[in-house]
């Protein structure tokens, strides 16, 4: 909410400066987001009246015109506005002024006449858009008076940031009352006298929805001028506001608002049929709104009828037919309550924002409606009045049962406990009575009954941020509780997930972080035609090319690598960790963490003294870095099975031939391969990357070392050359040899692999290292021997691998 | 010695002293100790001398030999010597090439962030909690004291995967499903990815919060006034931080505080919400307010990263433009 300084400081007017103002209210929840000088800065302009126009001897549209601006003798002035009169009353920038832009002004002649100065419109001012003429001043104002002080040109508009419990605070009024509550300074609020009534003319009103609207308050004023125009400082204020002026009976009803925080409606007179219904709408009604925006009307939305059609969207918005027209003359006042509970989400649902529905959704005072047909009515009859003509009818205050404030129970012990601050009993009562509350307390214990304003007050919290809110929350001081102390557990058999990152980044691999949400097209592109998992629809995405939830975090990386390959990054080792989401439910099992990563360039970063050994990178570089990251589990991989119940298991955008599951101890923990071809072709990539998915939180999982004795035993090496066919896995000869591996067998390694000119065609050579070692005895070579033997017959058994002679 | 020995100990030196490596020095040594050397030569003469003679003539003959034994050892150090000291030569590299390796790759600044947050709060025994992103309408507003309409919804743009489902709006409803499932006394932080439909230099429409709760019998606003200030001073290294809460709405918390930050004179920085957890999200979880009460704040992961690391523009987080993310190896 915006407003002017000056217009506040009308109604309180504390011994503080701008700056210091400013602060006790953002200090006190009422956030001042921006202050802006009202006008521009400009100087030496003076009000003038103009005494009497001449036409100018050579120039049609230019005319000569004589002002006084309270010096002894009238000066000449050339101006070319349509709306030069003699009589007029306007800004005049005397020589030697500096309007906004630096612009100054001098002595000169206009086509052969001499001009002392400029006559200026309120744009040249920059105090509005308004570039139609010379910025007509009001006739009481002393020529010679130097305009800023005449028109409090001097002010500061102020924007508040209302949080939207606040809403009280929505009207220059409500801000008046905070600030009077904060520093003490007397309240000035409009009194909003009863009027003269001198008409008998009234209007039936039937609240067929209490619920919805349990007060109403109205009256008619016949007889009004249409013609009269807003005075110059009623203007002034509603454009702080930010509320453009319209004509004087709107202009009225948005000032009460602004000035008291009640919505309010005009009504001509002349559309209104019968009766004031504030109904629900009946199905298939239309209404047609200001906005020029017609609603098929719902029934759980309230409307203000007359008897024959709807008025308008009750709280919210008016209609179009029964406003205020250029001709109105017998205007029908509305000021009532509405529930927040009938217009929240309604302005949403259809799209837009009104003043009036922004109030009363957060709950507007229930005691303001006749204060508000009142105050309206005063200012009518201040601008509007045609003596003797002019007739106020009786104020029409319908009400049911309004919202109840039941009183709620506050203790000063409860305040200090969840404050944290020794606080007495006075002081909560010296702040209550600060802010206006009306309370009764025996020792500790009080009951206050939330003022009609405050919507925000229900509970025992409320009133506590009462008390912190006014003292200020600065100046509660360093705990002095001791709460209870507590270690936390360490797991040690979970690898952190931060240890884990470093892991990787110590073997030269950069963490990135990508969007949750993804392409449809690049998740199609990846999974094929019959995705496993349908990703889950973002309804409202940001950008369409982010409308679904990743099933992985390829398309991540594969964006990265794209970016980073545009930028000529030759070496790409990158890798993120986060969720993927398997389906639409709030459960953290179908939304798993994963660990992705991509590979790209050569085997190693490029440096000198490698040129011989350059290769791109491939599958088994990386199942090393994976090998390191599990370490000291055991990582493999194995080939997706071709047919059976998991060979829909292989990714889709995985090379089918270079893919594998990776398995810590034979659990599958994710996969591991080259990129597709032909989505290596798609993406333009020169080279396949190579990427892999792991089960961020599997490959966590560790083993608490449990020592064995260290043998001082001599450790014996043998190795074993087997020819096997060329499509045996590597893989299943260790397994076989770890599956019968005896005690004194420490580790087997697969150290070498052969295939060319001197095995026979579709033949490998597979050469594994055994260390033998017994930890009680030295191992003779027949021991030795007999387990080399063993191992021979079962690659033999199992794999049809003979040992290579 | 005799002096008929002096000239070939002399000789023999001098052919020591030339000799350029191992294998000639080993050739002059059998010149003279060889089987035919002139030393051996007078050894074989000895058997020839009168008896009275030969014992001198031995004594003396030997310490010729001695004299030169040395002076080949010593050469053959020498010789050593130098030959280490060529091959030391030869094998000799420019120390100024630069190593090699995978160098060190390098974490995301969100994550270095976060982890900086995460060992502060674990230093004060906070544990760290998790909640799922897809997330429900119950947890992400309900439970929150937010309920539907509620003008407190339009200040969160919220992105919706089905009726119920959000992609969550802030890390607050991990707050509710540890109460739900830990009982008091609680004592956590839970930073994730939390989603809004907005998009420009200071919003992303994917970025990261942290979230955290303590609840114990008498945790007051005091005491998040107290930790969340020692937190800020500790991340950011720096003794000039001032901090000042200020007085707001947030539906799960009242009262309820922004937390505003300043460097010295600089101007205050809107950093986190925060708040005493509002009785009604305590019996939400079946915690009963009289028994039982703490505070709750949510801040910005990138906000405090961007301002611990220089970063002016939100959207560099996410673009991984590995010239950005090297910057923090």
């Amino acid at each position: 909410m915006r407003f002017s300084e000056h217009w506040l400081r009308t109604l309180v007017d504390p011994p503080l400066d701008s700056a210091a103002l400013c602060n006790s209210l953002t200090m006190a929840g009422l956030e001042v987001e921006e202050t802006s000088p009202a006008t521009p800065p400009f100087s030496g302009i003076v009000v003038a009246r103009i005494l009497d126009v001449a036409p100018h001897p050579n120039a049609d549209k230019l005319r000569v015109c004589r002002i006084d601006v309270g010096q002894t003798s009238p000066l000449q002035i050339v101006c070319g506005a349509p709306n030069a009169a003699a009589g007029l009353v306007v800004p005049c920038a005397l020589e030697g002024a500096m309007l906004p832009g630096d612009f100054k002004i001098k002595r000169t002649a206009m086509r052969g006449v001499e001009s002392c100065g400029m006559l200026c419109s309120a744009r040249e001012l920059g105090i509005s858009d308004d570039h139609g003429g010379l910025m007509s001043l009001p006739s009481d104002l002393e020529p010679g008076a130097d305009i800023r002080t005449a028109l409090h040109l001097d002010d500061t508009f102020i924007t508040l940031k209302l949080t939207p419990n606040r809403a009280d605070c929505l009207s220059l009024a409500g801000v008046a009352r905070e600030v009077a509550a904060l520093t003490g300074a007397p309240l000035h609020l409009p009194a909003c006298t009863p009027a003269d009534v001198t008409s008998k003319v009234a209007i039936g009103i039937r609240l067929e929805a209490p619920e919805g609207c349990p007060r109403f308050a109205a009256r008619i004023i016949e007889n009004v001028n249409p013609q009269a125009a807003t005075p110059l400082w009623m203007q002034q204020r509603l454009l702080s506001a930010g509320i453009r002026p319209i004509s004087a009976l709107v202009d009225v009803t948005n000032y009460a608002m602004m000035e008291l925080g009640q919505p309010m409606h005009a009504y001509d007179c002349r559309r209104i049929d019968g009766d004031i219904v504030v109904r629900f709408a009946k199905p298939g009604e239309k209404l047609l709104l200001l906005n020029e925006q017609t609603l098929n009307l719902t029934p759980d939305l309230l409307l203000v009828c007359d008897e024959k059609k709807p008025l308008g969207l009750a709280g919210i918005m008016g209609g179009e037919h029964a406003g205020i027209a250029a001709d109105t003359t017998h205007v029908l006042l509305e000021a009532a309550h509405f529930s927040p509970s009938v217009v929240q989400g309604k302005m949403r649902r259809f799209g837009f924002v009104s003043d009036a529905g922004h109030r009363f959704e957060r709950g507007v005072d229930f005691e303001l409606p006749p204060r508000a047909i009142e105050r309206a009515t005063e200012l009518i009859l201040m601008i509007c009045n045609i003596p003797g003509k002019t007739k106020v009818g009786p104020l029409i205050d319908e009400c049911k049962t309004l919202p109840a404030r039941p009183p709620v129970r506050v203790r000063a012990a409860r305040v200090s406990r969840i404050l944290g601050w020794p606080i007495e009993a006075d002081e909560v009562a010296t702040v209550f009575q600060k802010l206006g509350f009306v309370f009764k307390h025996e020792g500790d214990n009080f009951t206050v009954t939330p003022p009609s304003y405050r919507f925000d007050l229900t509970l025992e919290e409320d009133f506590i941020e009462e008390v912190a809110r006014f003292h200020g929350y600065d100046h509660i001081p360093q705990p002095a509780a001791t709460h209870s102390q507590h270690m936390l557990a360490l797991p040690e058999t979970q690898l952190p997930v931060a240890a884990l990152k470093q892991r990787l980044a110590h073997q030269g691999w950069q963490e990135i972080l990508t969007f949750s949400f993804v392409a449809s097209e690049m998740e199609a592109l990846l999974n094929g035609d019959a995705p496993k998992v349908a990703p889950v629809r973002v309804h409202n995405p940001i950008a369409a090319q982010l409308d679904v939830m990743r099933t992985s975090l390829l398309p991540g990386l594969l964006e990265t690598l794209k970016n980073n390959l545009n930028r000529k990054e030759p070496y790409l080792r990158l890798f993120e960790v986060g969720r993927i989401f398997l389906s639409a439910t709030a459960d953290v099992a179908a939304q798993p963490y994963r660990l992705g990563g991509l590979a790209y360039g050569e085997a190693a970063p490029e440096q000198w003294g490698t040129a011989s050994t350059k290769r791109p990178v491939d599958f088994f570089d990386v199942k090393g870095a994976l090998e390191t990251l599990a370490a000291p589990r055991r990582l493999t991989t194995a080939p997706f099975a071709n047919t059976g119940a998991d060979s829909n298991d292989l990714p889709p955008a995985l090379h089918p031939r270079r893919a594998a599951r990776v398995l810590i101890d034979g659990v599958v923990i994710g996969w591991l391969g080259e990129l597709h071809p032909r989505l290596v072709q798609h993406l333009g990539f020169p080279q396949a990357p190579v990427v892999f998915e792991l089960d961020r939180d599997l490959l966590r999982e560790r083993i608490l070392p449990q020592t064995a004795p260290i043998s001082r035993q001599p450790m014996a090496r043998r190795d074993l050359a087997v020819i096997a066919d060329a499509h045996v896995p590597a893989q299943s000869l260790i397994d076989t040899l770890e599956k019968i591996r005896p005690p004194h067998v420490e580790d087997i390694q697969l150290f070498d692999i052969y295939q060319g000119s001197n095995l026979p065609a579709g033949k490998k050579s597979v050469a594994i290292l055994m260390l033998i070692r017994d930890t009680e005895r030295t191992l003779t070579d027949r021991d030795i021997d007999a387990t080399l033997q063993e191992f021979c017959t079962a690659l033999e058994k199992g794999h049809g691998a003979r040992l290579r002679s | 010695m005799s002096h008929d020995l002096l000239p070939i100990v002399a000789a023999a030196k001098a052919e020591f002293a030339q000799a350029v490596d191992a294998a000639t020095l080993e050739n002059c040594k059998a010149r003279y100790l060889g089987k035919s050397g002139a030393l051996t030569e007078q050894l074989k003469a000895l058997g020839k001398l009168p008896a009275d003679e030969r014992k001198a003539a031995g004594a003396h003959i030997n310490e010729a030999k001695a004299a030169l034994e040395a002076a080949l050892d010593l050469r053959r150090a020498e010789l050593a010597h130098l030959k280490m000291q060529a091959r030391l030569d030869a094998e000799a590299i420019d120390v100024t090439l630069p190593g090699r390796g995978v160098g060190y790759g390098g974490l995301h600044p969100i994550t270095r962030t976060r982890d900086r947050i995460e060992a502060l709060f674990r230093s004060q025994g906070f544990a760290v909690a998790d909640g799922p992103e897809i997330e429900d309408d119950f947890h992400n507003f309900t439970a929150l004291n937010t309920p539907e309409n509620h003008p407190a919804r339009s200040m969160q743009d919220t992105f919706y995967v089905d009726n119920n489902l959000v992609l969550r709006t802030h890390t607050s409803p991990i707050q509710v499903r540890w109460m739900e499932n830990h009982p008091p006394p609680i004592k956590i932080i839970a930073p994730g990815r939390t989603f809004r439909v907005d998009s420009d230099a200071t919003h992303s429409p994917m970025f990261h919060q942290v979230e955290g709760l303590w609840i114990d019998r008498a945790v007051s606003f005091a005491d998040l006034k107290q930790v969340f200030t020692e937190f800020l001073r500790l991340f950011f290294e720096r003794d000039d931080i001032r901090v000042r809460f200020r007085p707001s709405f947030f539906p799960f918390t009242e009262p309820s505080a922004e937390i505003d930050m300043a460097f010295g004179n600089e101007r205050w920085l809107e950093l986190a919400g925060s708040g005493q957890v509002h009785p009604n999200v305590l019996r939400a979880v079946h915690l009963d307010p009289e028994q039982w009460q703490g505070f709750a704040f949510g801040m910005g992961i990138e906000r405090l990263a961007m301002l611990r690391y220089g970063v002016t523009d939100l959207r560099l987080f996410y673009e991984n433009d590995l010239r950005f993310l090297r910057q923090f190896s």
